[in-house]
């Protein structure tokens, strides 16, 4: 492989096409060239919808399979809503892996609290694997997840599965609800001071938007974890993926090399900086 | 089993009181539960207590006209149940629902008001514990109305 593979899309196929909310769809790819590279979860590939554009869609699947890639799609624009559309035998271009993923190797002998915010459960989901797929390494695992209303919750009933595993407890909490919902509602930052757990022995992974992340990195602080050892999955738009256009550039970081998954220490000055 | 006093004094809202002024406050504090769908209070009513929750889930809701009312906010053990009672005029800002069986201690508010009336540095310290309570329920309301997650406007798909 030379380095210009990372430049041009390769044609795969839709293998499966699965609903999972209103606008989000999980999509199975052939994994081709990009399946033959190693993926860490927290990476993401670059879809291109020929004609139409590319962008940047995290690994959603469990990364110790290679016969699919699989990734979630949310339809929001000119690219997402056709990607989303694809059906299965579908051709799509494909770049990558790309970045730096959640730091499993780091946390291994660690407690988990992963904290996610809607959409941001697919970008975790693929940590989640690793440390079900190599429980013995990692201690406890707390997963939150906060989401807009009971009918926007994403993997429904994986959650459901993960909630009945020892030593793994899922706090779910929505924005809203309607009165037969009889399950937590709030904001999810606002779970971890209720949380039992020894901040100094836990890794924090959090991904959601932006402004959930901050708040929630904040309690985190505020719980005692240090800055070091929470972990956000930056979302902010990219072109190469590269590190070459600047496109993603965050301060003197480049969130397509260097992140997408950063440490809070390094974006904490970073993240009231709006995106251009 | 535990007396009033020891639950009140060990509820999380006064945790740090002063003894003196814990054993002041428990004067105005009796033991309630709700049973699941039971209401502790309706928006616009007298807000006449200050309940702090020991075991259970309540849920704080608004009624929306012609539709169902909204559940924005749970609390559960440990958590205080209403702020109306220390800001004029003195009315519950919404319904709470009991979902689940829960057990909490109601405070008088007539009687809380007077005391802290009476003594400022109770009132400072009551106030103290209100505050971070009010300003940290504001923030969790101003994320839900910038809706974070909400789907982009516009036909998906
Ligand atoms: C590292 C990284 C990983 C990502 N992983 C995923 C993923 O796993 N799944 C996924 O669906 N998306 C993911 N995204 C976001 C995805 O790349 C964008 O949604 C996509 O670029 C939108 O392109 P578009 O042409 O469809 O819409 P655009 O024309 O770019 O945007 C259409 C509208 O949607 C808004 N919008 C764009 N992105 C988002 C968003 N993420 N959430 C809410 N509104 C948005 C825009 O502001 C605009 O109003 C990721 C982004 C990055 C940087
Ligand atoms: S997307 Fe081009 S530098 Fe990051």
């Amino acid at each position: 492989m030379t380095s210009t593979d990372f430049w041009l899309p390769e044609p795969v196929r839709v293998l499966r096409r699965q609903q999972e909310l209103e606008t989000t769809w999980t999509l199975e790819l052939e994994p081709g060239k990009a399946g033959g590279r190693p993926c860490i979860p927290g990476q993401f590939n670059m879809l291109y919808m020929f004609g139409v554009g590319e962008v940047p869609i995290s690994i959603s699947g469990d990364t110790s399979l290679a016969e699919s890639l699989v990734h979630t799609i949310r339809a929001v624009g000119p690219v997402s809503r056709q990607l989303a559309a694809l059906q299965p035998m579908a051709t799509v271009g494909l770049r990558g892996p790309f970045g730096v993923g959640w730091p499993m190797a780091a946390a291994e002998g660690s407690d988990l609290l992963l904290v996610a915010g809607g959409l941001g459960l697919a970008p975790l989901r693929p940590a989640i694997y690793h440390v079900l797929n190599n429980r013995e390494r990692y201690g406890r695992v707390l997963l939150l997840y906060g989401t807009r209303s009971p009918e926007d919750i994403l993997f429904h009933d994986q959650l459901e599965e993960w909630s009945k595993l020892p030593d793994f407890e899922v706090h779910i909490t929505v924005d809203h609800a309607g009165s037969d919902w009889q399950g937590k509602v709030g904001v999810v930052p606002a779970l971890v001071p209720t949380l039992a757990f020894d901040p100094e022995d836990t890794v924090a992974m959090v991904c959601g938007p932006e402004v959930m992340m901050r708040f929630t990195a904040s309690a985190l602080r505020g719980a005692g974890v240090e800055d070091d050892a929470i972990f956000l999955s930056m979302e902010r738009n990219m072109k190469c993926a590269l590190g070459h256009c600047g496109h993603c550039q965050f301060g003197a970081t480049f969130i397509c090399k260097d992140g997408p998954v950063l440490s809070f220490d390094r974006v904490r000055g970073l993240l009231s900086l709006k995106e251009f | 089993m535990k007396s009033i006093a020891q639950i009140v004094c060990e509820h999380p809202f006064f945790e740090g009181l002063d003894t003196e002024f814990c054993d002041l406050m428990c004067g105005c504090a009796r033991n309630v539960r709700f049973n699941a769908g039971e209401y502790l209070f309706h928006q616009g009513d007298d807000a006449d207590y200050l309940y702090l929750v020991r075991h259970g889930q309540v849920a704080l809701e608004l009624a929306v006209p012609g539709k169902a009312p909204v559940r924005f906010q749970t609390l559960h053990d440990g958590d205080v149940v209403g702020i109306s009672w220390i800001l004029p005029p003195y009315h519950w800002a919404c319904d709470a629902r009991a979902i689940g069986l829960t057990r909490a201690i109601a405070m008088d508010a007539h009687c809380l008001r007077n005391k802290c009336d009476q003594d400022p540095a109770l009132g400072y310290a009551v106030l103290n514990r209100l505050l971070p309570i009010l300003a940290g329920r504001l923030h969790a309301t101003q994320m839900q109305i910038l809706d974070v997650y909400g789907a982009p406007e516009g036909p998906a798909g």
